[in-house]
C-alpha cells in the first residue's frame, strides 16, 4: 500500500515534465548561486574592499604618508575626492563634507586626519593627550569599522617606522633618566636612514593588525547613523525579511490565477465583459493591497517589540512600501503566469525568490558580497526595495532620496506586468 | 427593422492542432427557442459553445449573437454561459458568488443585490445565501453554476452540460429551472448527451458527430426523417455475437455490438420471427428483447452506426 501511494505521487510528477525538471534544476542552481557568491571569501585577492572616505586635515608630511599609505593598502578604497557634475572631481573638503558621505551611504566609513596629527602620530599609552584619528562609521555594516580599525594600525606601524622609532626614543629619554647628546646624534642619524629607506616602500597587503583598543595610533570610532537609533540593526532585518517575504506570498497568491484555470473560472470570467487586462489589473491591486498591508503589520511590530521608529518615518515607509508591494505582486503574476500547474509555480518561485534575496540582500547583508556580485544583485527587486527602506529608516534621506528606487520598483512593476499580460495570452481564446 | 435572431452561426470550422473539433457547423435558432445540441463526447459540442463566448476563435466561419460578433461588449451582455464544470468560488457563499459574476457583467448597487435576492430564490438556496459554496451538496452547487450565468438576465443561454453527475432529483429541479428561463423569453442553446433531457426540454434538436450537424428538426422530424415509420427492435443476448451471424444481421441492416443488437424494423410481426429463427440457428440464446417506438438514440444509432454513449 505504501509503495502504491508512493508510485502514484511518482507517476504524477513524472506527468509534469517542468516541476520533474525544476526539482533537481532548483538545488543545484541554488547551490551553485551560492557557492559562486562565497568562492571569493577564502582567497585574499577577492576579498571584498572596504570604502573609507579620508580627509587630511592636518596637511603635515607625516599625515601625507599616512594617508598614501592608506591608499597602497589593498583591502581598502580610498575616496578622498567626490564626483561633481560634468564628471568633473573636488577634494572633500572638511569632516563635515565626510559625514554626509557616510550619512548618505557613498562608503561605509570616513577618516579624519586632525591636526597636529603629524606630530605624533604614534602613541605607546591611551593617557597620553594629543589630537586623536576619528572614523565615522556607517554601522549597518557592523564589520567594516573593525576591520577597518585593525587596518590603520597596521598601515601606521609599517609606513612611518621612523616615527615609531623616533617616539620610542623619546619615551625612552623621558622614562630611561636621559640620552646623551652623543647617543642622540647617533639615534638621529638611524632613524634618518630608517625614514629614507621606509619612504616609497610599500607595505604588505592584506589585513591583519589589532583592533584592541591600546592600539600605537589613537582612534575614536563615531557611530554617525545608529547613536541616535533605538535599536540599530532591526530596521536592516525588517527591510530584508519583508521583501522576501513579500515575494513569496505574491506567488502564492498568484497560483489563484492557476486554480481558476483549472476550475474552469477563468473560463467563465473571460466570457463576461471582463477582459484578460482588467482581470490582471484586478488582481495586481488585490495583491498590492494584500502586500501593503502585510509590511505594515511586520513594521508596526518592529516598532512594538524591537524599537523600529516606524511613527518617524511614515511618509517614507509609505512610498517604498507602496512600490515595493507592487513590483513584488507584479513579480508573482509573472511567476503564475509561467507557470502551468502549482507544483511548476512552487519550484519556480523558490527559485527565483531564494536566489534573488540571496543576491538582493535579504539573508545576508550585500556589503559582505565582492563587488562584482553586489553589481549583479542590483537587478533583483529586494537590493532597491531594502536600499530605498535603509534610506528612509536608517539614514532619515528626505522623500526626493528615494526617487532613484521609486522609479526602478515602478519600472519593474510596468515591465513585469506587461510581461505576466503577455504570458497571460495562452489564456486568452484557443 | 425586425431584431436579429438570437444565434447564428455559418460554417464554423476549428482545428487543435492536427485534431479537427468543427468541420462546417451551421445552426440558427429563434428567439425564446431551447434548440438541444446532443452528441457523444468530443463531438464538438463544448466547442461549439465557446465560440460563441468568444472563447475559442474559430479558423474559419462566423458567429452572430443577435446580429453581431461575440467579442462584442453587447453581445457579451447578452449572453450567458453556463459551464460543464462548476466554475465558482468554493470559499465565497452562494450570495457572493452571485454577486462576483453579476459585477463581472457590469451589475452594480440595487439592481445587482435585486438579482442577488431573485437567483437565490431561484435556485432554492436563500436559506444557505451565507455557508460556504464548498460545503453544498453536488446539485446545489449545479444549480448555484446556472445561477451564476443566468445573473445578468441574458437573452441568450448557453448550458454545456448542466446536468453531468447529478441525481434524478436534482435533475428533476434544474429542468424545472430551464422551464421558468423559457417561459420568461430567454433563448437556450443545451448540449447534451443524454437524449432524455434533449427530448423532454428541447424544441429543436441538432445531432452533432465529429464535428459536423448530422441531423437537424424536432424529435419528430428527426425521427421521421430518418427512421420513417420504424420502431426500434433491441435484441440483448446472452453471450457475444458470433461473426458469421453478426455479418448476416448487419447485412439485414441490423447494427451489432457485442451482445447487442438494434434493428429499425417495420412489420414487426413478420420480422421478429425471422431474426429469432437467425440466432436459434447458431446457437445464439436471448437474454432480452425489446420493440420500442423510435427515439432518438435510435435515430443517432441510424445516423453514426455507433451508440450515443459510445
Amino acid at each position: 500500500m505504501i509503495f502504491a501511494v508512493a508510485r502514484t505521487h511518482f507517476a504524477k510528477l513524472k506527468r509534469d515534465r517542468a516541476a520533474f525538471v525544476l526539482a533537481f534544476v532548483v538545488p543545484v542552481v541554488f547551490f551553485s548561486v551560492f557557492a559562486s557568491i562565497f568562492r571569493g571569501s577564502s582567497s585574499r585577492a577577492t576579498t571584498r574592499q572596504i570604502s573609507v572616505v579620508v580627509v587630511d586635515e592636518d596637511r603635515s608630511a607625516n599625515s601625507a604618508r599616512f594617508v598614501e599609505a592608506l591608499k597602497r593598502e589593498k583591502g581598502l578604497r580610498v575616496l578622498d575626492t567626490r564626483s561633481l557634475p560634468g564628471g568633473r572631481t573636488a577634494p572633500i573638503a572638511d569632516a563635515a563634507a565626510a559625514e554626509a558621505m557616510v550619512r548618505s551611504g557613498d562608503a561605509p566609513l570616513a577618516l579624519i586626519v586632525p591636526r597636529g596629527f603629524g606630530s605624533s602620530p604614534i602613541r605607546f599609552g591611551p593617557s597620553e593627550g594629543g589630537p586623536t584619528l576619528t572614523v565615522l562609521a556607517d554601522t549597518s555594516d557592523p564589520i567594516a569599522p573593525q576591520v577597518f580599525y585593525g587596518l590603520l594600525q597596521k598601515v601606521a606601524m609599517t609606513s612611518m617606522p621612523d616615527v615609531m622609532a623616533e617616539t620610542g626614543i623619546e619615551q625612552m629619554d623621558r622614562w630611561g633618566g636621559g640620552l646623551t647628546a652623543e647617543q642622540k646624534a647617533t639615534l638621529q642619524k638611524n632613524v634618518d636612514r630608517l625614514r629614507r629607506e621606509t619612504r616609497g616602500a610599500e607595505p604588505a597587503a592584506g589585513g591583519g593588525g589589532s583592533d584592541s583598543d591600546g592600539g600605537l595610533v589613537p582612534v575614536k570610532v563615531r557611530d554617525v547613523l545608529g547613536e541616535q537609533k533605538k535599536n540599530p540593526t532591526v530596521a536592516v532585518f525588517a527591510a530584508g525579511l519583508g521583501v522576501m517575504f513579500l515575494l513569496f506570498s505574491a506567488a502564492g497568491a498568484g497560483g489563484a490565477l492557476i486554480e481558476e484555470v483549472e476550475s474552469g473560472t477563468l473560463d467563465r470570467i473571460l466570457s463576461t465583459r471582463v477582459t484578460m487586462t482588467q482581470l490582471l489589473l484586478g488582481k495586481l491591486f488585490y495583491l498590492s493591497t494584500v502586500a501593503l498591508a502585510q509590511l505594515t503589520v511586520m513594521f508596526l511590530w518592529g516598532e512594538v517589540f524591537f524599537g523600529l521608529e516606524l511613527h518617524r518615518h511614515v511618509p517614507g515607509f509609505l512610498v517604498m512600501a507602496v512600490v515595493t508591494a507592487l513590483s513584488a505582486s507584479a513579480f508573482g503574476l509573472v511567476l503564475a503566469a509561467l507557470s502551468r500547474t502549482r507544483m511548476q509555480l512552487v519550484a519556480l518561485s523558490n527559485l527565483l525568490i531564494l536566489v534573488m534575496s540571496a543576491l538582493g540582500g535579504s539573508m545576508f547583508p550585500r556589503y559582505l558580497l565582492s563587488e562584482s556580485v553586489q553589481k549583479i544583485g542590483l537587478v533583483t527587486l529586494n537590493a532597491w526595495a531594502i536600499d530605498g527602506f535603509m534610506k528612509v529608516f536608517w539614514r532619515d534621506e528626505p522623500l526626493v532620496a528615494l526617487l532613484p528606487q521609486v522609479a526602478f520598483l515602478l519600472a519593474a512593476a510596468v515591465v513585469l506586468f506587461s510581461l505576466a499580460r503577455r504570458l497571460a495570452r495562452r489564456w486568452e481564446a484557443a | 427593422m425586425a431584431e436579429a435572431l438570437p444565434l447564428e452561426i455559418t460554417e464554423l470550422h476549428k482545428s487543435f492542432g492536427d485534431r479537427r473539433a468543427l468541420d462546417g457547423v451551421s445552426l440558427t435558432f429563434a428567439a425564446g427557442e431551447i434548440l438541444g445540441l446532443l452528441g457523444p463526447n468530443g463531438a464538438g459540442k463544448t466547442t461549439v459553445v465557446r465560440s460563441v463566448v468568444g472563447r475559442v476563435r474559430p479558423d474559419s466561419g462566423t458567429v452572430r449573437v443577435f446580429g453581431r460578433p461575440p467579442d462584442d461588449p453587447r453581445s457579451k451582455a447578452a449572453v450567458g454561459y453556463v459551464t460543464q464544470e462548476i466554475a465558482l468560488y468554493p470559499l465565497l457563499s452562494p450570495a457572493e458568488n452571485l454577486a462576483a459574476f453579476g459585477r463581472f457583467q457590469g451589475l452594480r448597487g440595487q439592481p445587482l443585490e435585486k438579482a442577488v435576492g431573485q437567483s437565490l430564490q431561484w435556485t432554492g438556496l436563500a436559506e444557505r445565501a451565507k455557508e460556504r459554496t464548498e460545503r453544498l451538496s453536488g446539485g446545489m452547487k449545479r444549480r448555484l453554476n446556472i445561477a451564476a450565468g443566468t445573473i445578468h438576465g441574458p437573452r441568450l443561454l448557453l448550458l454545456d452540460e448542466p446536468t453531468v453527475g447529478v441525481d434524478p432529483q436534482s435533475r428533476e429541479r434544474i429542468y424545472q429551472m430551464i422551464e421558468e428561463l423559457r417561459r420568461g423569453g430567454v433563448s437556450l442553446l443545451y448540449t447534451t448527451h443524454y437524449m432524455e433531457e434533449a427530448e423532454r426540454l428541447c424544441d429543436r434538436i441538432a445531432i452533432i458527430d465529429h464535428g459536423r450537424i448530422i441531423a437537424l428538426g424536432t424529435k419528430e422530424d428527426l425521427v421521421r426523417s430518418t427512421l420513417g415509420a420504424k420502431q426500434t427492435l433491441t435484441i440483448e443476448t446472452e453471450s457475444p455475437v458470433p461473426p458469421a451471424l453478426r455479418e448476416a444481421l448487419e447485412t439485414r441492416g441490423g447494427t451489432v455490438s457485442d451482445s447487442t443488437v438494434h434493428f429499425s424494423v417495420t412489420e414487426p410481426a413478420r420480422e421478429i420471427p425471422e431474426l429469432l429463427a437467425a440466432f436459434r440457428n447458431d446457437g445464439v440464446r436471448i437474454r432480452d428483447l425489446a420493440l420500442k417506438t423510435a427515439t432518438l438514440e435510435a435515430v443517432f444509432l441510424q445516423l453514426t452506426g455507433r451508440e450515443l454513449r459510445e
